[in-house]
């Protein structure tokens, strides 16, 4: 093999830097801390649509159904398997309740780095009251 | 069972009819599902929307349908013609009314500014063109409706469109929208948007907000398959004009002049 130095010494170089978050933790550093989410103060809504559980693996999921209903088919109640009914609405029913869009959304979209479009389009209310 | 060839083939007749039996079940079936569906459409709604020239002209300058119009679903104010959005404005008769050239018209409608908006048609060309159904004719109340999730800013429907209803938003509008309505998205920079008919209003039980807004009740909207409707009523009453309808597209706002 040509150059077989600075090959193997590459890789080992890339290794190094690819495996880096597991290492570091192993040899004593510390993961960057957890989102802190400000959970709504609802006295009447105890629970969202579905289980916390549900709602922070699927609420993406749940929002586009909920998207393609409202616009497609024009129905606007959505009915749950518990027989639970809400307005399909991401500004009144989601933000109606989380009305800290700051301190809850934005904590674990920011966290992931992931960066939802529908806030390129719908209001936050919060937001209008701050301007 | 001794079989001669006589037998065998009466039997292979017989079988070969058993079997597109089935077939022809299948195309009656679909006979009577056709007949079952366009019943459906003649007892559903056709909204349709009736401008009554003569009492808009009252007020000339007003703009109380455009404002309300705009300010419920945020439509940005850009300054600046070549990037506006609008779904509802104002155009002289003559330019509005283009098939009705006419040297001499009447005094009371030369330069006179006659409010214009998308004309929900029945046969509607944007729809046709547009490759992500992004728009599309709603069956149940004949609205044509926007899905802005979908608009990719392709601009076919702005070309198809002949009569300038649809605007582009060619930069973010956020900024330019002066007093944000929470309650209705706002759209995002390549999308392009046109009057809905106010179909969320529509879906909460209200009128759409230019009805509500005119003072002189000049725009009447109504459900033109329903005969004893208002629309019905003024229609059946009043010589109406449509915008272009050479173009068979069917719009489906009428003018009283």
């Amino acid at each position: 093999m040509y150059d077989s130095g600075k090959i193997i010494l590459g890789l080992m170089v890339f290794i190094a830097l690819f495996t880096f978050p597991t290492w570091y933790l192993f040899t004593g550093g510390e993961a960057k801390p957890m989102p802190d989410l400000v959970l709504p103060e609802n006295e009447d809504q105890k629970e969202c649509v579905y289980s916390a559980e549900y709602m922070r693996a699927t609420h993406m999921d749940l929002l586009n159904v909920w998207r393609d209903k409202v616009v497609r088919e024009g129905n606007r109640t959505f009915t749950t398997s518990e027989g639970k009914k809400f307005e399909m609405s991401l500004t009144k029913t989601c933000l109606g309740c989380h009305s800290n869009k700051a301190q809850f959304c934005d904590q674990c979209h920011n966290y992931l780095e992931v960066t939802p479009y529908c806030w390129d389009c719908h209001v936050d209310p919060s937001q209008l009251e701050n301007q | 069972m001794d079989i001669t060839r006589r037998k065998l083939l009466k039997l292979a007749g017989l079988g070969a009819l058993g079997l597109s039996a089935g077939k022809y079940a299948k195309i009656f079936a679909k006979e009577s599902f056709n007949k079952i569906s366009s019943m459906n459409i003649l007892s559903s709604k056709r909204w349709a929307m009736v401008v009554d020239v003569r009492k808009c002209l009252v007020k000339e300058d007003c703009r109380d349908c455009i404002n309300a119009c705009h300010t419920t679903h945020n439509v940005p104010e850009l300054g600046n013609k070549k990037d506006e959005v609008k779904w509802i404005w104002k155009e002289d008769f003559e330019n509005v009314f283009i098939e009705q050239e006419n040297h001499y018209l009447e005094e009371k409608l030369k330069d006179k500014r006659v409010p214009i908006f998308c004309n929900h048609c029945d046969n509607p060309p944007c729809v046709r063109v547009c490759p992500t159904q992004a728009t599309w004719k709603r069956e149940e109340d004949g609205i044509v409706m926007m899905d802005w999730h979908r608009c990719i800013g392709c601009r076919y429907c702005v070309v198809a469109c002949p009569y300038g209803s649809r605007s582009f938003n060619w930069r973010d509008p956020r900024p330019f929208i002066k007093k944000i309505n929470s309650d209705f998205p706002t759209r995002s920079k390549g999308v392009v948007e046109k009057c809905t008919f106010c179909e969320k209003r529509l879906a909460e039980g209200l009128a759409p907000a230019c009805v509500d807004a005119c003072k002189e009740k000049a725009l009447i909207f109504g459900n033109l398959n329903d005969p004893k409707s208002e629309v019905r009523d003024l229609l059946k009453e009043n010589f109406s004009i449509r915008r272009k309808p050479g173009l068979g597209t069917e719009p489906e706002i009428y003018y009283l002049v």
